[in-house]
């Protein structure tokens, strides 16, 4: 057995194999996370409006029948 | 051998009644039908097992195909709600399944159109409670798989499949596979364990819901791979292998790669192409243990000693099928093939990175962000009501209170349909399967119709004493190229069926 590390797969050619990945503050990661953290307040803001307005009611009203 | 081939989405919708968890979900469910069909002047629950001494309609169990206009009000105690089941012009089924509405899309022959039709669905089940909304409280639907209490209902694939392979290089390659695929396809879930007994968040719907490797059950004990042989077709040429372990998506990426990777998986082991014996130990167990780790670094410990993550044994898959498809088309893929095998490389490069990054492709990332935002803002804890209202609010139909809805209106998800064909599909048929036959048929002639199902259809023509059959066991036969000029210049059924006579005597 080569080893009982977690095996990496290999790349096809056409992924970009030099950079040895998952660099987790690669450039393209860390300004997509900036995104993401900078865009969460908005999503919520849309959705704060709709959200059911007693929600341990709601919970407890959504009883369902097992099907297949 | 490609990602295409015939394949379709059966999809059954959590329902409830606002205010009224004690309501009957049968009868409900039943109201959902007979809403949407006789909006369509199909009725929905016809008595129509009197039809029963004819011969041929025995044959055709299944569906009933009502003629006439019903009143809307029609729906009423003296009618079996669990008869509503109704044949729709795009090649679908609408019926009850147990206790719940089921949409089961038309045979499609592509990853993305199975998409369109089960984006399609979504909208025939919007639309019935839209107009169930008229008369408070209404209905509501919901496309998911868990009421979060102990019940589980299922979306099923189906992929039509070459009887001669056995059924044992199925089960030993599609397993692992099935293991690890949740991290690409599953929808998200708070709370841990069929009940849901520890606060917590998952990567999928239905994953705590699978007890065994292999069975015929789905209602109990749900094996992983499922042994259902009712390949309404050819049977000795075709199987439809039967996939009840998806969750419902609502991300086209991760729903096209649901399709578009078990589907190249599929045609691997039709092609004897595996050299890999990639079996997972204790794969049930294993199963879970992936769902309950959204970080995505639980290991997979394989027969062989190997110990590798959900998305590296996704890559052993892709790097199989990458090479294969190699060997086949030397780099010349179609397109529907190409696509899924870009979307599954991206989506793996993401989700090794940092799972967050695949909030725009996959449904679990995308509600777990929402449920990390409202943790960090409002510092809940994950047994907080609030946090379970948002995962079944989640998956609401309407377009105004379903919160993927409301985040996809935004712009929030990459979507691989426009709006436009999946309105399209609501009432259009697929032009390359037999489902494109049975669903101008019932646009044609539904007068003449009197039943119809996967594999028939039964025509009622005035002047004739019995009803007429016409049997469709290939699924590839009754396309657009195929019928589409008999259908154009048939008027009624009696011409179509002469014609149809005349070329088969």
């Amino acid at each position: 057995m080569p080893s009982q590390e977690q095996s990496r797969p290999q790349r096809r050619e056409d992924a970009p194999d030099e950079a040895p990945e998952p660099t987790p503050a690669s450039p393209e990661a860390s300004a997509r996370k900036e995104n993401l953290d900078s865009d969460i307040d908005s999503v919520l803001d849309e959705i704060d409006g709709v959200l059911e307005s007693n929600a341990e009611e709601f919970v407890r009203g959504f009883v369902q029948k097992g099907g297949q | 051998m490609t990602v295409r081939r015939v394949m379709g989405i059966e999809t059954e919708y959590g329902i409830s009644v606002p205010g009224d968890p004690a309501a009957n979900p049968m009868l409900l469910s039943g109201q959902v039908v007979h809403a949407y069909a006789s909006a369509q002047g199909i009725r929905a629950a016809h008595a129509s097992w009197d039809y029963a001494d004819e011969a041929p309609l025995r044959d055709a169990r299944g569906f009933e195909m009502g003629r006439g206009m019903a009143d809307p009000s029609q729906l009423t105690d003296e009618d079996d709600p669990s008869l509503a089941n109704v044949v729709l012009t795009n090649g679908s089924r609408l019926y009850v399944d147990h206790a719940h509405p089921e949409y089961s899309s038309p045979e499609v022959t592509s990853p993305r159109a199975a998409v369109v039709w089960d984006r399609a669905g979504e909208l025939i089940m919007r639309e019935s409670v839209r107009r169930l909304s008229q008369v408070p409280p209404g209905v509501n639907l919901y496309k998911n798989n868990t009421d979060g209490k102990g019940a589980s209902y299922g979306t099923h694939e189906n992929y039509l499949m070459r009887r001669e392979t056995p059924f044992s290089d199925i089960v030993r390659h599609l397993i692992p596979f099935f293991v690890a695929r949740q991290v690409m396809c599953g929808s998200g879930r708070v709370g841990i364990g069929q009940d849901s007994r520890t606060a917590g968040f998952q990567i999928s719907q239905r994953s705590d819901f699978f007890e065994v490797e292999v069975g015929l059950e789905t209602t109990l004990k749900r094996p992983i791979v499922n042994t259902r042989d009712e390949p309404h077709a050819v049977a000795d040429l075709y199987r439809r292998l039967h996939v009840i372990i998806g969750d419902a998506n609502h991300c086209d990426v991760a729903n096209l790669l649901k399709l578009g990777t078990t589907s190249l998986v599929l045609a691997m082991i039709e092609d004897r192409a595996f050299e890999d014996d990639l079996t997972v130990n204790r794969p049930v167990h294993t199963l879970h243990q992936v769902s309950h780790d959204p970080t995505c670094q639980e290991i997979i410990e394989l027969r062989d000693g190997t110990r590798l993550t959900a998305v590296q044994l996704l890559w052993r898959y892709h790097e199989l099928a990458d090479r294969w498809l190699q060997d086949q088309y030397a780099g010349e893929l179609d397109e529907d093939t190409a696509d899924v095998m870009r979307w599954w490389a991206l989506v793996l490069e993401r989700l090794e990175r940092d799972p967050m990054e695949a909030a725009r492709e996959v449904d679990w990332v995308a509600k777990l962000k929402v449920l990390q935002g409202y943790i960090d803002r409002d510092g809940l804890e994950w047994s907080d009501h609030r946090l379970k209202a948002i995962d079944i609010q989640w998956s609401d139909v309407r377009p105004d209170k379903g919160l993927f809805h409301r985040l996809r209106a935004a712009g929030r998800f990459e979507e691989l349909v426009t709006d436009d064909e999946a309105l399209h599909a609501v009432h259009e048929p697929p032009t390359d399967t037999r489902a494109y036959f049975r669903g101008m048929c019932l646009a044609k002639y539904p007068d003449q119709i009197a039943a119809a199902s996967w594999d028939s259809v039964i025509f009622d023509v005035p002047g004739h004493s019995s009803l007429q059959r016409v049997p469709m066991l290939e699924p590839l036969r009754g396309t657009k190229e195929s019928v589409g000029p008999l259908l154009d210049r048939s008027v009624d059924a009696a011409a179509l069926l002469r014609e149809l006579a005349s070329a088969s005597g």
